[in-house]
């Protein structure tokens, strides 16, 4: 079968909210890009509210800003204006005041389907990009010059990049011939919505359970997502309970300063684990998102990581073209893979009290403990440190992360 | 298309042959191979002419993307090799016709640039034998040549000649000095083995005075001199004021 042949400087596999990220970044520094989607469009523009939301990062929304597509998304967004970290019980409570760092809120709260909808309208719009959406791949192929996705209706894509965005169980990371490490944490995460009676005044709780964490992210509209992490032993229970049994739990867990909650959308419950892949890149193709590493599967946890592998390979494309360069040449990939790697160590090992909320890591349970949150509470400069790196503001920042152009 | 797919239009050309000049363009491409420092060198040869073509500073303006910025300019890469600065120039825009004596380099390069859907005019020629066509140019670029020919003079009257008044020249090439001596020739031919001994005759090498001179008489004023420094701690090459191994120079035909 015969048919049209799609060039693009850079062929992205999945247009969720990472692929699409990636395209609108690439396309901000001139690159013509290709997006193979296998869902229709429409399908992912009309999904009703689902329940899941993601805390978006300072860095990440100057990024998002700088590729048009915060706009999109602004009106929706519930900016985290102070977050309260503590044990259950105990009377040592941090509070992290947006103040303590300047005027920026230290995060916003947005709609996965909200977050969707800006970024899919944002890369209709824009000329640089080609959306092929349904679009089955059917083969692939390396080139001397690049990548070759064959798809089903006989089209075919060619680029010298092929970046590959499809979620923590990507098939073409398999493909491409790199394995993947998993890592089970014996933890079940619940997530959902609820509707509050009192307004949250844009703050974000984290208390610590000895059967695991509990947080409160504010969403706009007077609501709030609750992510709430136990051991499997226990989840199996709090999955068996119906809707208002549940509610009560949390309530236990919350306290009632927000007056009575009603649940909002679906209950989730997502088994929690980490996913990496041993390398970044293969010949002509980068992993981003979730397929280089899903440290989370709440959705939308990890994409403040997932945003930052946007904005790396945006700037080695953007440089590299400013130069008239193979965008696909090994050197750029080289370039990600040290980049992405030392990025990754960096953020695993350079955490925090807040960083929890953003990402999965143990770390802010032992400061507690270890040193009491009292001292940390007290320890100003310890405490801006802790949340310059949670608002994603810590470490090899790419320009757009940076507020630089590309 | 896929490397069996091929089809071979040219009778002349037989398969092995064929294979061969694959083998070299991979070669040539090939930034880990024999032609590493090649590679490493590119993005600091290509910030400096577009420096010197487009007259804009290095980075654009931040309200506007990386774009095209040699678009419309006639070019001629002198030496081409396998086109490794011709592809990334007409990248950048330029309308580039690259030149070797190697008719192997010459075939290996237009296989490359058909690859990757880059429209680049290859010919195995001279730059003697385009003057004698009466072909003009905006802008010449011949890096790392001139140390090659055994007649440096006529061969800066040629470049000199195949530019249009107002047209630029880029050139590059190695300094005369004990410390070019060291790293081109101990250093990149012995000690590292980036390059194959007998590559290069320091007693050719011209100091950048020397080189002025030459174009000087043929019309041809430097307005850009830089030196080309190897950091081998981030093994990275970078525009520096250090010009004693190589560096790189732009000048303008008067008139």
């Amino acid at each position: 079968m015969t048919g049209e042949t799609v060039r693009a400087d850079l062929a992205v596999m999945g247009g969720g909210l990472t692929g699409m990220a990636l395209a609108l970044a690439a396309a901000a520094g001139g690159a013509k890009v290709a997006v193979v989607e296998a869902q229709p469009l429409a399908t992912m523009t009309a999904a009703p509210f689902d329940g899941r939301v993601t805390a978006v990062a300072l860095g990440s929304k100057r990024l998002l800003d700088a590729i048009g597509a915060w706009d999109g998304m602004a009106a929706h967004a519930q900016p985290i204006l102070d977050i309260e970290v503590g044990e259950a019980d105990g009377p040592a409570r941090v509070r992290y005041d947006h103040r303590t760092i300047g005027d920026e809120p230290l995060g916003w709260i947005v709609e996965n389907r909200t977050i969707r909808q800006a970024l899919i309208a944002r890369a209709q719009a824009h000329s640089g990009i080609e959306v092929l959406a349904p679009a089955r791949v059917v083969g692939m192929t390396l080139e001397e010059a690049g990548r070759r996705l064959d798809l089903a209706d006989g089209r075919r894509v060619l680029a010298p990049l092929l970046a590959v965005a499809e979620g923590r169980e990507s098939r073409t990371r398999a493909d491409l011939g790199i394995r993947a490490r998993r890592r089970a944490y014996g933890q079940t995460a619940f997530v959902c919505t609820l509707a509050l009676e009192h307004d949250h005044g844009g703050l974000a709780v984290e208390r610590f359970f000895p059967d695991g964490p509990f947080a409160m992210l504010p969403m706009t509209g007077r609501r709030s997502s609750i992510v709430w992490a136990l051991d499997d032993r226990l989840a199996g229970d709090i999955s068996g309970l119906d809707d208002l049994d549940f509610l009560g739990e949390v309530a236990e867990r919350f306290g009632d300063d927000l007056g009575d909650l009603a649940l909002e959308g679906p209950r989730f419950a997502y088994p929690l684990g980490l996913v990496e892949a041993e390398r970044a890149t293969a010949p002509r193709a980068a992993l981003v998102g979730d397929a280089l590493r899903g440290i989370h599967p709440i959705a939308g946890q990890g994409w403040n990581l997932a945003l930052r592998d946007v904005g790396a390979l945006a700037e080695i494309l953007a440089d590299r073209r400013r130069l008239g360069l193979d965008p696909g040449a090994p050197e750029a990939l080289d370039r990600y893979e040290n980049w992405r790697r030392f990025d990754g160590f960096a953020l695993v090992a350079a955490t925090d009290g807040i960083n929890r909320l953003f990402a999965n890591d143990l770390f802010p349970l032992k400061l507690a403990r270890n040193f009491g949150l009292g001292l940390v509470e007290r320890a100003l400069p310890v405490k801006r440190r802790i949340m310059r790196g949670a608002m994603g503001l810590a470490g090899d920042l790419p320009r757009l992360m940076r507020g630089l152009p590309l | 298309m896929g490397k069996n797919e091929r089809t071979y239009e040219d009778g002349a050309v037989d398969a092995d042959e064929v294979d061969r000049f694959d083998a070299i363009a991979a070669e040539w491409w090939d930034e880990k191979g024999p032609m590493r420092p090649l590679h490493r060198m590119n993005p600091v040869r290509l910030a400096f002419i577009q420096g010197a073509l487009a007259a804009r500073p290095d980075r654009p303006p931040p309200d506007r993307p990386p774009e095209a910025t040699l678009d419309g300019l006639d070019l001629l890469d002198v030496g081409c090799g396998a086109g490794l600065l011709a592809e990334p120039l007409a990248r950048l825009g330029a309308s580039v016709t690259g030149i070797d004596p190697s008719e192997r380099a010459i075939e290996a390069a237009r296989r490359h640039a058909e690859a990757g859907g880059l429209d680049v005019r290859y010919r195995p020629a001279t730059a003697g034998q385009l003057l004698d066509e009466g072909l003009r140019f905006d802008a010449v670029t011949a890096l790392e040549v001139i140390e090659h020919v055994p007649d440096p003079e006529g061969f800066a009257y040629e470049l000199a000649s195949l530019l249009r008044p107002g047209g630029v020249l880029v050139l590059s090439t190695l300094n005369r000095t004990p410390s070019s001596f060291a790293k081109a020739i101990v250093g990149a031919e012995y000690a590292l083995r980036w390059l194959p001994r007998g590559t290069h005759d320091w007693r050719r090498f011209l100091k950048p005075s020397e080189a002025a001179r030459l174009l000087r008489m043929q019309g041809l004023d430097v307005f850009d001199l830089a030196g080309i420094g190897y950091d081998p701690g981030r093994d990275r090459f970078a525009l520096s004021k250090n010009r004693d191994t190589n560096y790189i120079l732009a000048a303008r035909k008067v008139g």
